[in-house]
Order: C-alpha cells, then structure tokens, then sequence
C-alpha cells in the first residue's frame, strides 16, 4: 500500500512541469520544490513505507532509517541550494535534468529493495546525460556518450548481479549484501562505477568538466554519493574496500597537481575524499561508518561550494583553465571569499566541515591499527590541500594577474555559495549538529589541543612547502595540454577496434562475400557452358605443366598457344546430344544404379 | 582603472609571507609544550606532523611534475 509520497518522486514529477511555468512563478516553484519534498521527508516515520507488490516481491519506495535520512538530508538541502544557484537559468531541459537527476539520486537513497533501486539507478544516468549534453559543445556531447556507455556498462553489471542475487537468495530487500556469491560480486563491481574507482573513475573526470555550469555543480552531489550511500548500506566492512579506497585517495593528487583545468582539478580532488569515505565503509566499524557519512556530508557542501564558486567564474569569464585566469579577487571579492571557506573545509582547517569529519576517518582507521593506510591517507589529505584547496583560489584569484575586468556574479550565485559556505563553517565549528543525526551514536571530540595543533602543523607545513617550490619555480607551473588517463584505454582503444573492423577484419569480409557471391558462382557458370571443352582445357594445361620438360621450345609455344586460341573461343561450339535413344540409355543406367543400391543395402541391412 | 589592489603592493604580499613563516616557526615552538596524543607512537614524536607534511608535499610535487607529467602530457588536440 503506498500511504506516503516517495520523497525521490516530488522531484521527478516536479521536474515535468517547469516548462509549463514562467517567469517569477518558475522561480519561486523550482525554489520550493526541495522544500517540500523536504517538508514531506520530515513527515515520515521511521521504518518501511509506500511498498507495492510486484510479482512475489516487495518493492519498498520508502525505507527510512538514520543512514539514508542522512543522505536524504544533505541531498535536498544541496537541491535547494543548488536550485538557487542556477535560478537564473533559461534553459528548461536543464531544469528538468537537474531535478529528474536529484530526485533519481533521493530515490536511490530510500528505496529499500533491489529493484526499484536499480530502476532510479539507471534513472539517474539518463538524467545526468542529459545535464552534461545540455552544454551543447561538442566535447560535452562526445563526452556524455562515453559517460552513458561507461554508466550502461556499470548498470549491465549490477543488474546481472541483482538477478545473480535474486536467484541465489529468494529476496530483494535491499539490505547487507557483502561480498559472498557471484551476484554480490557483480553488485559490488557495478556499484564501483559510480563510485568512481580506480582504473573505472575516468569517466568523472571526463564528463563533469564538460557539463554546464550548474550541471557540474549538481553532479557533483549526487552520482558518487549515492555510490557511497549504496555501499555503506550493502557492504560495510568489506575489507577489498578499504585498499580500494586507499588508492582512490592517494592517486588523484597528482593529476590534480598537474591539470590545467580548475573543475579538472575539483574533479580529481573529489575523487580522492570518496576515497576516503570508502575506507570509512570497508573498516566497517560504527565508527568508521559515521565518518564516511559525515565525512560524504560535508563533502556534498564544500565540493558543490567550490564547484559553484568556479562555475560563477566560468559564468563571468568563459574561461575555467588556470593558464588564463588570476587576480580575480579585485573584481570577485565574495566569490574568492567563498572559495577560500570552501578550500579551507576541503582541506580540514580546524572550524571548518572538513576537519570535524575528516578526523574521523583518520581516527577510525588509527584503531584499526593499520598504520600504511593511515599514512598514505595522510598524504592525500596535505595533498588534497596544496593540490587543490591552495591550488584552486590561488590560481582563479590571485597568481599572475591575468588583466581580466568583470563583475562580481549574479545575487542568485552569490546568496546561494553563502549559503553553502555558512553551512561549512557552522558543521566545523559546532559538530554537536552533525554529530546527532549520523547512523550511529557519535562519542569524539574532534577539538583536543593535541589534535588541533597537529593538524595545523600539517597544514601550515604543507603551506610552507607549497610557497618554496612556487617561489622557487619548482611547482609545476599550468601548461595547456591532455593529461593522459583511464579513458584512454577505452578512447584510443575504442578507435583501435574500430580500425581493425575497418581494415582487416573488413577485407576478410569483403573476400569471404566476393568468393561466395562471386567467384564460386562465376566460375561454375563458365564451366556449365560447355563442361567437356573446359574439362579438356585444364587437362591440357596439367600435361604441360607436367610434361614441360619433354616437349620442344617450339611444341610448347605452340600447344600454348593453341590452349589460348581455345580459351578465347570458349565455350566455342556446344555439342548437344539431342537423341532421344541417348536420354533412354541414361534413364536405364539410372534405373540399373538404383536397383543394385538397392539390392546391396537391403543385404547389408538384413 | 589603475586602483591600487591589496596584493599590487609588494609590501602585502611580504607581510603575508612573513605571517606564513612565522606562524609555523610557533607552531614548531608550543609543539614542545603542549601533549601530544595518538593511536600511533609516531604520533608523539615532537614535530612529526610538520615534517610529514612538508615532505609528503615536496614529494608529491616532484613526483606529479618530474615523473607523472613526463608519462601523461599531450597535447591539447590529442583525442582529435
């Protein structure tokens, strides 16, 4: 019985009516629209609402419990904000995307069953595609091709592995999986996809650069994150995930270091804090599941916060690489404000959100004992901090000064990054908040001086070693250039095969045709013209080839030519035997044939 | 046009510089006095974190620039 709103579907149905509005009555729904889904969301009890039968099973639209009210949570809080960012957007296929997309991702969130969370899954790929075709350049449609094919990929993966699953267990519910049978392999692998793992994560970097401004400020929220969501609900302390993190975390530092641009860069570095909410999940400890929560939290508000300060850049500017940009702090002043709290929570400056659940994870992984991994996250945090949160405000705002004069962005942009950037600061410095609405009961105090201290001195250390290489030069300075990655495998690859369709597999086709079509049929054509001159010719021809060595210079020359003569005057004349008495002596040899095969097999037989 | 901004006057960007170097060499200073708590025994070693980020960061730097980049850079028309 559905008794309740499905939170996901306000959004979906909403987003179908927006191109019958305009004006200010646009605005003013697009803006309440989260707002009461939100509404609606505070409404619900706990529990399992708005099931439907559906063949034997259960379909759950509406699974309530503390980790997905969560999500639920920050997921319509980013919507409202993100609404108000873009509001000033006139394109309603955007509009549409963007709020199919977000009510998809919300759906994921809460559907307690395989099935229909499979169905928002792949919904939300198609509203993403969308998002980044509505850019309309040919790169961002090129680019949203590869993502629909590497997202299809991932679907095709996870729903063989629900069918595995369904077929293995008897049931739907959507609960922990963990990796035991080949359908939760299957299910974990084509949840990797859109939690953007390594070796598989290039479709991020690829795509959400490209997308429109506001687009990329929306994916940012939603397709990793629901990724995360999915995993710490179905494969809590899977230990494969903590080494995959690992690596998730660590690897896009450099390419963030060395990218050009800035959303490229905001791309990488987003790749890297999940990485770090996927070792919370593979640790699997309650603790270490509130940090990839809280840590997913605030992640969602500082991302989307810089990702809309860059987009306001792009929107003033055109531009987004860091080779033509610089010195907007004269003409962007709160912008670059902004960006600075954003760059301060994504580097886990004490008060700020990204310290608060930052240590978390780190604590987590310390009572694990496993001090590798807490090492090697380490470096992805100082990294994530000189690679990106000084990387991205000083080369948008300070730097060089790249002589361009613009205005501060629209009100819209700026009420809605700070927003964004109030709540950066209230999560850092009052945590308490936070704290109580994670999965679990939280007992940390993230503000010891010990910990403090030792966090400002990785910080201001790394600060350090930051200025001297750039004051020395050694920092990589921005070139304009393609940094090679994961898509190329499948980018060159993808023409490789298509080349060897083109050329030799295309050739052995285009042969296997012409002998088949043409040339078996051509040749028993010319040989039925006349069977006993053609038999005669090649009887000819094998005598001189056997027997060239016998014959005279001359007789040679001469049989040849004659063989020619023939040749040209195939099939010559036809003799046709037309004698009835012919036919008969044919049709009783036929008849004497069949009689002795029939005799002898009737022997053999008896 | 030709508004003086904070950071066009040298004297600025010196003062942020020096604030920067200062407010590390006091960090190094109460390092010394203030107990240090951690999972780990490397933890409690005096200065620890500072020289772990500074050379985790030099690290990385060179690594990207010298190693990373030589490996992946194209050109811009690369996928073209």
């Amino acid at each position: 019985m559905i008794n309740v709103i499905p939170p996901g579907l306000i959004f979906i149905a909403g987003a179908f009516i927006v191109p019958l509005l305009r004006g200010k009555v646009k605005s003013i729904y697009l803006l309440l629209l989260p707002v009461i889904s939100f509404v609606n969301l505070i409404y619900i009890s706990k529990g399992t609402h708005g099931t439907i039968n559906f063949l034997d099973h259960q379909i759950i639209f509406c699974n309530i419990d503390r980790l997905s009210l969560v999500f639920g949570y920050i997921f319509h809080i980013i919507a409202f904000i993100k609404i108000l960012y873009g509001i000033h957007v006139k394109n309603d296929i955007e509009y549409i995307a963007c709020l199919f997309y977000a009510g998809c991702a919300i759906g994921v969130t809460f559907s307690g069953d395989l099935i229909s969370l499979f169905c928002f899954w792949e919904m939300m790929t198609i509203g993403s595609v969308f998002i980044i075709w509505a850019r309309k350049t040919r790169k961002s449609i090129e680019a949203g091709f590869r993502y629909i094919l590497v997202h299809f990929f991932g679907g095709v993966i996870l729903l063989v592995g629900i069918i595995l699953y369904i077929y293995e267990n008897g049931s739907i519910e959507f609960g922990y999986i963990g990796l035991d049978g080949l359908g939760s392999y299957f299910i974990f692998f084509g949840f990797g996809v859109n939690c953007a793992w390594p070796f598989i994560h290039s479709w991020l970097t690829d795509a959400y650069p490209e997308a429109t401004i506001v687009g990329t400020v929306f994916l940012s929220a939603f397709t990793t994150k629901t990724a995360v969501y999915v995993l710490a609900r179905s494969f809590p302390g899977t230990e494969a995930l903590i080494w995959i993190g690992t690596v998730m975390a660590a690897f896009p530092i450099f390419y963030a270091i060395i990218e050009n641009d800035l959303r490229r860069v905001l791309s990488y570095s987003l790749i890297s804090h999940v990485g770090f909410m996927v070792v919370g999940i593979g640790i699997g400890t309650e603790f270490s599941l509130n940090g990839a929560t809280a840590y997913a939290f605030a992640h969602i508000l500082y991302k989307s916060l810089l990702f809309m300060t860059m987009g306001a850049i792009l929107h003033q500017t055109g531009r987004i690489n860091a080779t033509d940009l610089g010195g907007l702090y004269k003409a962007m002043p709160l912008t670059c404000i902004f960006c600075i709290v954003g760059a301060a929570s994504l580097s886990a400056f004490p008060l700020f959100s990204g310290f608060v659940c930052e240590s978390l994870v780190m604590s987590a992984v310390a009572k694990s004992h496993m001090s590798g991994i807490w090492l090697t996250l380490l470096i992805a945090s100082t990294g994530g901090f000189i690679s990106t949160g000084i990387k991205i405000p000083y080369f948008a705002f300070f730097s060089q000064d790249s002589g361009i004069r613009t205005k501060e962005a629209p009100l819209n942009m700026l009420i809605a990054m700070g927003i964004a950037a109030a709540l950066c600061i209230f999560i850092g410095s009052f945590p308490a908040t936070l704290y109580s609405i994670l999965p679990f009961p939280v007992d940390y105090v993230p503000y010891t001086m010990s910990h403090v201290i030792s966090q400002l001195q990785l910080l201001m250390f790394s600060a350090l070693a930051f200025t001297l290489l750039y004051l020395s030069a050694i920092y990589p300075s921005e070139i304009r250039a393609i940094n090679l990655d994961a898509d190329w495998f499948y980018r060159k690859g993808a023409k490789g095969f298509l080349w060897l369709l083109e050329n030799p597999l295309a050739w052995f086709g285009n042969q296997v045709r012409t002998t088949i079509f043409s040339t078996i049929p051509q040749s028993c054509i010319w040989f039925s013209k006349n069977p006993l001159m053609a038999l005669e010719l090649a009887g000819n021809n094998i005598v001189i080839a056997i027997f060239e060595e016998s014959f005279t210079k001359e007789r040679l020359e001469k049989l040849r030519e004659r063989i020619a003569e023939k040749l040209t005057d195939y099939p010559g004349d036809v003799i046709r035997y037309s004698h009835v008495g012919t036919t008969v002596i044919w049709v009783m040899g036929f008849l004497l044939a069949y009689l002795i095969i029939y005799i002898v097999s009737g022997r053999i037989v008896v | 046009m030709s508004k003086n901004y904070l950071f066009d006057n040298p004297r600025n960007v010196k003062i942020l510089l020096t604030l920067l170097f200062g407010s590390c060499l006091v960090l190094v200073i109460i390092n010394f006095f203030v107990p240090k708590h951690g999972h780990f025994s490397w933890e409690e070693w005096s200065g620890f974190y500072a020289a772990y980020g500074f050379v985790a960061c030099v690290g990385l730097v060179l690594a990207a620039k010298f190693i990373l980049r030589k490996i992946v850079k194209r050109g811009e028309d690369y996928y073209d």
